[in-house]
């Protein structure tokens, strides 16, 4: 059992398949995400790989203030993505609200509303850095999916 | 008789071949599009990590006949392929299955029924898009599909898979290769014909409901897929005399070079209208199809 357990881990953590999530993106953070997808980054060495349905993915990429018009939208897709699964917030707007903040169409800070594993600053982030926050939050999402029983035994 | 057969349908080239070299070719399809956009490129166990990771997700459960119907498909796939592997010809020694290439075939369609049937029952819109569109593109390809089995069978006399795998002279049987292989793309959903699956239009067509442990089975029968269309090419065309263990080696090297090239292309390839894929099925290929089989014919009967 524990080497299927370690099996489980270690693919969970060289698979991990981001959603994208525009919560009212200046667009920024949303063509940075994107360029990790390019020839240049090849995000696919780490087995990173963008899907079109939640419901295939492990990690949520979101990007932007989280207007009133998309809270909704982040709850139903929130809860749409499979356990065990980790949030990326990209970028500083979801962190902060950034410019927008005080805005009375904003619903922001996106911890609000979801939890936030890994946040990754940068108005935009590089790319390289949203790469390292996705594979940080791979790694969150392998620890978590361990139950806790199971974990104690193996930091024992 | 009965133990060859078991060792055809686990051992080799069923289960236990067939699941690693179904891994493998979606590694080489995965690495092939990398190479040709100038990345690197997934790691070997990359579709290994995928599949334990799917399996090892926490869906939410459904109920009804509906969530029991989309647990059924995805499980359908994978065993008819598996059979269909147990079929193919692929070690000159004892033949396990001595069955024909026409119920190859309706193995080999299964895994396609079963992708519309799911994208129907799953009541996304774009699953039934997707459905709507690889039916479609199913009757087109199958009218190539089927003329180029009729005519390997006309010009070799049999429908007996293992009359059927090994090359021959006569033109009529690399015509009913080639036609085979023409189709594969289409059948497997790869670029130039990949409108039922484009992720750009709509999402992943059929499978966007699923996920967790089906959408690994529905991976798995993607890879079982690669193997089952290019060992049929494969066998088709090498010899069946030599030493035992060297066709199937050659068979092996043979499907994993056509998964290259066809990767290739599907690289180099936008992907087509659902229009434009019947064209090139019904104007181009069965064109050609329809005058293989009837110079077959009539090269049999005069």
């Amino acid at each position: 059992m524990k080497f299927l357990q370690r099996l489980l881990h270690k693919s969970r953590r060289k698979s991990p398949w981001i959603f994208h999530l525009n919560t009212g993106s200046c667009n920024g953070c949303d063509i940075e995400l994107v360029t990790c997808l390019s020839p240049r980054f090849d995000v696919e060495q780490i087995g990173i790989h963008l899907e079109g349905s939640p419901r295939h993915a492990d990690i949520l990429c979101v990007t932007g203030p989280v207007t009133r018009n998309t809270l909704e939208a982040i709850k139903t897709v929130y809860a749409q993505v499979c356990e065990p699964k980790a949030v990326v917030a990209c970028g500083s707007c979801p962190a902060s609200c950034n410019v927008f903040a005080g805005s009375p169409v904003i619903e922001g800070p996106l911890s609000k509303h979801i939890p936030v594993d890994v946040y990754v600053p940068g108005c935009p982030p590089h790319p390289d850095a949203i790469i390292a926050g996705i594979a940080q939050a791979a790694q969150i999402l392998a620890d978590r999916g361990i139950p806790k029983t199971a974990k104690g035994e193996e930091q024992s | 008789m009965i133990l060859s057969g078991l060792i055809h349908l686990f051992l080799f080239p069923g289960l236990i071949f067939a699941i690693p070299a179904g891994w493998f070719f979606m590694w080489g399809e995965h690495k092939a599009v990398a190479r040709m956009q100038r990345r690197i490129g997934p790691p070997l166990l990359q579709p290994f990590y995928d599949f334990v990771k799917l399996i090892g997700k926490r869906t939410p459960h459904r109920h009804g006949i509906e969530a029991d119907l989309l647990r059924l498909y995805p499980t359908v796939s994978v065993v008819s392929l598996l059979g269909a592997m147990a079929l193919l010809p692929v070690s000159p020694l004892g033949y396990g299955f001595s069955g024909d290439v026409v119920l190859l075939f309706a193995l080999l369609e299964m895994p396609s029924i079963c992708f519309i049937l799911a994208g129907f029952t799953s009541g996304s819109l774009y699953g039934e898009i997707g459905a709507i569109r690889e039916a479609v593109l199913g009757v087109a390809n199958n009218l190539v599909f089927l003329l180029a089995i009729v005519t390997l069978a006309v010009t070799r006399g049999t429908f007996r898979l293992n009359d059927l795998a090994q090359p021959s002279w006569n033109p009529g049987h690399w015509i009913g290769v080639l036609g085979i292989f023409l189709c594969i793309p289409a059948k497997l959903r790869l670029n130039p014909f990949s409108t039922s699956s484009a992720e750009q239009e709509i999402y992943s067509g059929p499978l966007t409901e699923y996920g967790g442990a089906a959408l690994a089975m529905w991976k798995l029968a993607h890879g079982l897929e690669w193997v089952a269309l290019t060992g049929l090419v494969s066998t088709l065309i090498l010899p069946a005399q030599g030493l035992w263990w060297l066709r199937p080696l050659l068979v092996f090297a043979l499907s994993f070079v056509q998964v290259m090239v066809l990767s290739t292309v599907a690289a180099a390839t936008a992907r087509f209208t659902l229009q434009r894929s019947i064209r090139f099925y019904w104007q181009w290929a069965a064109v050609l199809a329809v005058l293989a089989v009837s110079s077959a014919l009539y090269m049999r009967f005069h």
